[in-house]
């Protein structure tokens, strides 16, 4: 192997290989994949989410939740997604074709996301969770989220509407309240707008539903 | 020391110096000091970037057993700490004495100087300062949260640029080479530079200059992250190895044969492994399998280097007791084995389905990256600095301590760390045991892990004294006199007494 001409020649040729089957292929499989169309009731899926969510999935991204939590939901009978109520139904390519950029995770150091809106759909878990994980989740290792929060003083038309309900420990001291910011608002959104439990042709919800 | 050669196929292909003449050792003299400011820059830069990196990892590593220390700021969240970092770890200290490793590797088995090193000197600065503004774009919350990919948009067209200089430069070393024959270690080298501008351009334009449609942004993704260590950090680890192995204990690499048949076999399977990431994953299953298929491949690359380096290695193990060089070296080419057998095992459906998403991921990870590739660097620097230098090794004692703190550092955290994730996915698997208690099952293990991760900075503070101190003696008061004219034949930097 003394032909430099030959040596380039092979380096070049072995790359292309899985350039063109790992990234033109895919490409050409699933670059183009279109929402699904329900043909009974004309519902589509998926949809953009809307902005105060898209606002709090850039926050999501940019706090780096993805590394600890995933959103994909294995088949039924690999790994016991299913089974945990990470989802009614395994995910699938189609269910991210809007998401830029993906954050399938690889780490599941705290549970699964993909469907966190419709295990938890109210608001007053996600801020209490988010605040202090401690407070609904004794033991996680999630880290508080404090600084998405702020801690007033309570005006003269008494508490805020959307003061957290803290007790204990947890509670800010009297003739105080902590109140989420538009940053909290915004993820809280986002986390609430993840659910994916939509029939579609390649992966229908079971049967028993 | 070494015995003069006999000339023979074998040793005309091994980077031992067949020809002991004085002109010989003048030129490689010449050579060496040609690349000394340059790699110098390299190894510096890059060894403060693993101090910086030691420093983010362990505190990431504390916050994931104590996730309140530290928590008040936005920038100071788990997220965003162990981000920074994974990207001071791979593309400030492993990319950069990589760089620094190849450029004097190339330059010497291709017996030409490095010429015009301004030009690399410039391509240093850019991928520092494109990598410092990278690092604090994550912690300020820019990053594009793509997986190994996470520096923003406005850092890395610098850190490209500053690639494209030093893939270019190197080329340009290599065509102009004065040596005929091309030792196995220039193949790996060339693979490299070639191989990683392709995948950071292709991933950088698929992922964060216009995005490709859902799940293909996945796959892109782990072509990419998966073949920066296969297709860049891993030929760079194995052309040190190739090089330093013979060239310490003085003999031949054992097969040529077996060289060749481990180069073509890793070009060939490598770079089609990344999706082995995505096992499980919202895919087709054509994907999954070939990338799985192979993984399995891998085997042959891998076994054929692992026979090749033994039977090299073999009646020369007592030489591990005098030279650092030869300690790292070895145990990055062990270290290489098993961590490739154990990712060929992690890439298979059965394995997979538990281990994925757990620490023992994050283990594998560190088994590659740290037990192979950065003690093979620090092994190549031991070699390499005092003969761009002149100067020996200050510290006998302060190299014992890195050794032992970064092996033994290692071990403790990957092997643990392996059989604690192994834990945490069979917890995960089995839908009745509550999360909450899966993250109990982890604990011990992450805290184990930081005090491993004391170990390894206990080390990487060591090296980086003796480093410092061996250029104090360089450009202090101190100057020694003498030539380094045998240093290039001196076949180990001793250690011992």
């Amino acid at each position: 192997m003394n032909y430099g001409p030959l040596l380039f020649l092979g380096i070049l040729l072995t790359l292309a290989g899985s350039w063109f089957g790992l990234v033109l292929v895919p490409n050409q499989q699933l670059g183009a994949l279109q929402p699904s169309v329900n043909t009974n009731t004309g519902a589509i899926y998926p949809q953009p989410i809307p902005g105060e969510a898209a606002q709090g999935r850039e926050l999501y991204r940019s706090l780096g939740c993805n590394y600890c939590h995933t959103q994909q939901v294995r088949p039924d009978g690999f790994g016991s997604d299913i089974q945990r109520g990470w989802g009614k139904r395994r995910s699938v390519a189609r269910d991210y074709i809007y998401q830029k950029p993906v954050m399938l995770g690889s780490s599941r150091t705290g549970p699964d996301l993909t469907n966190i809106g419709e295990r938890q759909p109210g608001y007053d878990w996600h801020y209490t969770h988010l605040f202090n994980p401690q407070i609904t989740s004794k033991g996680s290792i999630m880290p508080p989220h404090a600084f998405l929060f702020k801690t007033q003083k309570i005006g003269f038309d008494g508490p805020s509407t959307n003061a957290l309900k803290l007790t204990g420990e947890f509670a800010p001291p009297a003739g105080w309240e902590v109140v989420p910011t538009a940053e909290a608002t915004q993820l809280v959104e986002y986390l609430r707008s993840l659910r994916s439990s939509v029939d579609i042709p390649e992966a229908p919800l079971p049967k028993s539903e | 020391m070494s015995s003069p050669a006999t000339p023979g196929v074998l040793a005309a292909l091994s980077p031992r110096d067949a020809d002991t003449s004085a002109d010989r050792r003048a030129e490689l003299a010449e050579i060496d000091a040609s690349t000394s400011g340059t790699v110098l820059l390299f190894f510096l830069a890059g060894m403060v970037w693993l101090l910086i990196g030691t420093v983010f990892a362990l505190l990431a590593s504390y916050k994931l057993h104590a996730p309140e220390f530290l928590a008040g700021e936005a920038w100071l969240t788990f997220g965003r700490i162990r981000t920074a970092h994974l990207n001071a770890v791979i593309f400030g200290f492993s990319a950069e004495v990589a760089v620094g490793v190849m450029l004097w590797l190339m330059c010497r088995l291709c017996r030409v100087p490095l010429m015009a090193q301004s030009v690399i000197n410039a391509a240093a600065l850019f991928w520092n300062v494109g990598l410092t503004l990278g690092i604090v774009g994550i912690l300020k919350g820019d990053t594009t949260g793509v997986e190994y990919l996470e520096m923003p948009k406005y850092a890395t067209p610098i850190l490209f640029v500053a690639f494209a200089l030093i893939a270019v430069w190197t080329i340009v070393i290599f065509r102009f080479r004065r040596e005929k024959h091309l030792y196995v270690s220039q193949w790996y080298l060339l693979a490299a530079v070639l191989w990683f501008p392709w995948l950071y351009s292709t991933a950088q334009i698929l992922l964060v200059l216009e995005p490709a449609r859902g799940t293909v942004q996945a796959a892109v993704n782990w072509w990419f992250g998966h073949n920066v260590l296969g297709l860049w950090f891993t030929p760079i680890g194995l052309a040190a190895i190739y090089y330093f192995l013979p060239k310490v204990i003085g003999r031949p690499i054992h097969s040529y044969y077996l060289s060749v048949l481990g180069f073509w076999t890793l070009a060939l399977f490598y770079n089609w492994n990344g999706f082995h990431h995505l096992v499980g994953g919202p895919f087709p299953a054509w994907m999954i399998t070939i990338s799985i298929v192979a993984s399995v491949m891998m085997i042959i690359p891998v076994v054929s280097t692992a026979i090749n380096h033994h039977f090299t290695m073999v009646g020369h193990f007592g030489k591990l007791k005098y030279s650092p060089t030869l300690r790292f070296i070895v145990f990055g080419a062990v270290s290489y084995t098993v961590s490739s057998l154990q990712g060929v095992a992690s890439s298979v459906r059965w394995f997979s389905e538990v281990a994925h998403f757990t620490h023992h991921t994050v283990a594998h990870a560190h088994w590659g990256m740290y037990a192979f590739f950065t003690m093979t660097m620090f092994g190549s620097m031991y070699y390499i600095l005092p003969r761009i230098t002149q100067r020996e090794w200050p510290s006998e004692r302060l190299i014992s301590i890195h050794f032992w703190c970064t092996a033994l550092g290692i071990i403790l955290y990957v092997a643990p760390l392996s059989w604690g994730g192994w834990l945490q996915g069979k917890a995960m698997l089995d839908a009745t045991v509550p999360f909450l208690d899966v993250v109990k099952i982890t604990l011990p293990w992450l805290k184990l892990r930081t005090l491993t991760g004391l170990l390894l900075a206990v080390g990487h503070v060591a090296f980086f004294v003796n480093l410092v101190w061996i250029l104090a003696r360089r450009f202090g008061p101190y100057r020694q006199p003498e030539p380094m004219i045998l240093a290039g034949v001196t076949p180990a930097t001793p250690a011992g007494k």
